[in-house]
């Protein structure tokens, strides 16, 4: 067991350089904001606001699991199938007259499962973590939409209006799904900071092998984390049928997951692992929400969009190859 | 003698040509077997989970089965590449006909012109290409983005804001782009009525939430939306729901005309919809296979467009039957195979 010393001392002894890069992109967050309140009418309303981070709140629920697999120098690739896929079916279920409760634990079940094969083949099968969920994550859509689901689309059967109703929830005028994020991001923010896991996993992130040698049970952790990262894409799948009263599979195919790791990324926290936290999602979110606001606003077209966020992400990385440059001591077996 | 004889049996035969009677060959019942007989068609479609494939696959099928045909699907999942790889298998398999649905403008061209040379009619379904086959056969885009137009005006009314949103899907696809077209070509005649932002969906229904949500911010006294497509606009009718706005903004869409989106219109999340009619329109597909079989005609000999008749539809107009069903096609299917 590690000593308390060397849990307080941080993970991150380049603790400076990544506050530098989260701090490049708050500013810019923050300049783009102010540019956005002057520039665009109607922006800084407090109803667009909310409209913004409401906007953001899935992706950014979704960026938090991703966060937590990554500061662990892992990735998951399979997270939007598994949304999909696990939500679509527990549709499907209440769609059969299963009642919700019963509906949710079968997902519930399967999607812990899920999470659990992926966490197996990184830390016992030893299968790269990008190659493993990106397999897993085809096998969940593929026997998904060939066993399960008779089309790309399910709907939410007519009776559930409580679980219809939550998807237009509100408390002191703020949506659900805000909440939900705030309250994720905050408990997975106690969990990384405060508890011996949490600890664990930047360990892990930033040196494996010491990680291993000190006797960390790296093995279950892993598989833990992955669990969790399938539990959040259930969770945002939720609330997302809640919201459209349907699931699309289709979305598998869409820029989704692409959206999650720019997210990741951009806010700071390195891909090499071990750096990085809750913060550094919620800044990277913060940021997206309020370029595609703008850009919506301004009737951007979609594909003009692309190429300004591809853009952004491009400068994230070349400003994290600049702040974090890998030399010999910090280029590990493993990077991605 | 021989003289009356020959002008009896030449009467006999003049008064059996003129009164179809007993006895009498008829080559209809076997050249339409034959045309189709032991032959294959296969449909390819951007992904079987889309309704419209589901309809098409069901209606198509059976009237190539009931014809003496074999009937195929392949199924691409919206991967471009697979529905290329799946028609250059059929050209190798050489069946009859392939119906396929275009992508987009240009991936496809020249492997419709090979599966012509190769003597396979291509038959192009949905979305409109820049290769014209042997046929084409689907909506009129432009004349569905016109239909729409007109219903979110009339929805509005004559007393309402006149500013009305577009939730596009792209900037690529001919089905978006002529949609446009139709739109603006009905705001023409009304230049009362002004299009007050017009982002772009991506085809993706979350996408649409958020982007209709900040149209909705931003234009709070906007009448009424067209949604490009049924799926995005579960997203743009969320946006709707979340801004209280049930009731205030009218709906428009197009989709597949299947059962869900009867439903739709039932619950209020769309106001109109302007539905594709897949029945006929499989229909059109089909009754042009077994013409082309019958015809003698050989691939790339001729070339039809045939446009299905589209129109409003909305919950005053609903009745049992507005909307196909796959489930009753499953049932049916399954009914005739027992």
């Amino acid at each position: 067991m590690p000593s308390g010393g060397s849990l307080t001392q941080d993970p991150c002894m380049n603790i400076r350089s990544h506050i530098r890069q989260e701090t490049v992109v708050l500013l810019l967050a923050v300049a783009i904001f102010i540019a956005s309140s002057i520039f665009l009418n109607g922006f800084i309303e407090a109803s667009n606001i909310v409209t913004l981070v409401r906007g953001v709140a899935l992706l950014g629920i979704l960026a938090i699991g991703m966060g937590i697999v990554v500061i662990g120098r892992g990735i998951d690739l399979s997270v939007v199938s598994i949304l999909a896929i696990s939500v679509a079916c527990m549709l499907q279920l209440l769609n059969m007259s299963y009642s919700l409760p019963s509906a949710l634990a079968i997902t519930l079940a399967g999607v812990i499962v899920m999470g659990g094969i992926n966490g197996f083949l990184v830390a016992y099968a030893e299968v790269p973590a990008i190659f493993a969920t990106l397999a897993s994550g085809t096998f969940v859509y593929g026997i998904g939409r060939s066993q399960w689901l008779s089309g790309d689309v399910v709907y939410m059967p007519d009776n559930q209006t409580g679980f219809m109703a939550m998807g237009e929830l509100k408390f002191l005028g703020i949506p659900a799904e805000i909440y939900f994020f705030l309250g994720i991001g905050f408990i997975a923010f106690l969990a990384l900071r405060f508890t011996r896991l949490g600890r664990f996993i930047y360990f892990m992130g930033d040196n494996f092998t010491a990680a291993r040698n000190m006797g960390i049970p790296v093995r279950p952790v892993i598989v833990l984390q992955y669990i969790v990262s399938a539990l959040m894409a259930f969770v945002a799948g939720v609330i997302m049928a809640a919201s459209l009263h349907s699931m699309n599979t289709r979305i598998v195919n869409s820029t989704l997951l692409y959206d999650i790791i720019l997210v990741v990324v951009i806010g700071g926290i390195g891909l090499s692992g071990g750096k990085g936290g809750i913060r550094n999602v919620i800044v990277g979110t913060l940021l997206i929400g309020i370029l595609l606001n703008a850009m919506t606003i301004l009737d951007i077209p979609d594909l003009y969009q692309k190429l300004i966020k591809a853009s952004f992400l491009l400068v994230a990385l070349i400003a994290d190859g600049f702040i974090n440059p890998r030399d010999e001591q910090t280029d590990q077996a493993g990077d991605i | 003698m021989a003289k009356w004889k020959t002008l009896a049996a030449a009467a006999g035969v003049l008064i059996l040509g003129a009164v179809p009677a007993l006895g009498r060959e008829d080559p209809g019942p076997a050249t339409y077997k034959q045309a189709l007989d032991g032959k294959t068609v296969i449909l390819i479609p951007m992904a079987m989970g889309e309704d419209l494939a589901q309809g098409w696959a069901h209606y198509i099928g059976t009237a190539v089965k009931e014809a003496g045909g074999k009937f195929e699907v392949r199924d691409p999942n919206w991967n471009t590449e697979a529905g290329a790889q799946a028609i250059t298998d059929a050209i190798g398999s050489k069946p009859a006909a392939i119906v396929v649905q275009t992508p987009d403008l240009q991936s496809y061209s020249k492997l419709y012109k090979r599966a012509q040379q190769a003597g396979i009619f291509v038959i192009q379904v949905d979305n409109p290409s820049n290769y014209a086959s042997d046929a084409f056969v689907g909506s009129n885009w432009e004349t569905l983005g016109e239909l729409e137009a007109k219903a979110v005006i009339a929805g509005c009314g004559p007393n309402s804001s006149k500013k009305i949103g577009l939730i596009q899907g792209d900037q690529v696809n001919a089905s978006s782009l002529d949609q446009y077209k139709g739109v603006q070509n009905v705001l023409k005649d009304h230049p009362d009525f002004q299009v007050v932002a017009a982002p772009d969906s991506n085809w993706d229904a979350t996408t649409a939430r958020n982007v209709a949500a900040t149209l909705i911010q931003q234009h709070p006294d906007v009448c009424g939306i067209v949604d490009f497509w049924d799926q995005t606009a579960q997203g743009t009718a969320a946006a709707i729901r979340a801004a209280g706005k049930t009731g205030k903004i009218f709906l428009a869409t197009t989709g597949g005309g299947e059962a869900a989106d009867c439903k739709l219109l039932e619950s209020d999340t769309i106001d109109a919809l302007v539905a594709t009619d897949v029945p006929n329109q499989s229909r059109d597909v089909s009754t042009l296979i077994k013409f082309l079989l019958q015809s003698g005609l050989k691939p790339g000999d001729a070339k039809t467009w045939l446009y299905t008749p589209e129109k409003i539809t909305t919950k005053t107009d609903l009745k049992p039957g507005t909307c196909w069903s796959i489930e009753d096609n499953k049932a049916a299917e399954a009914a005739a195979a027992k």
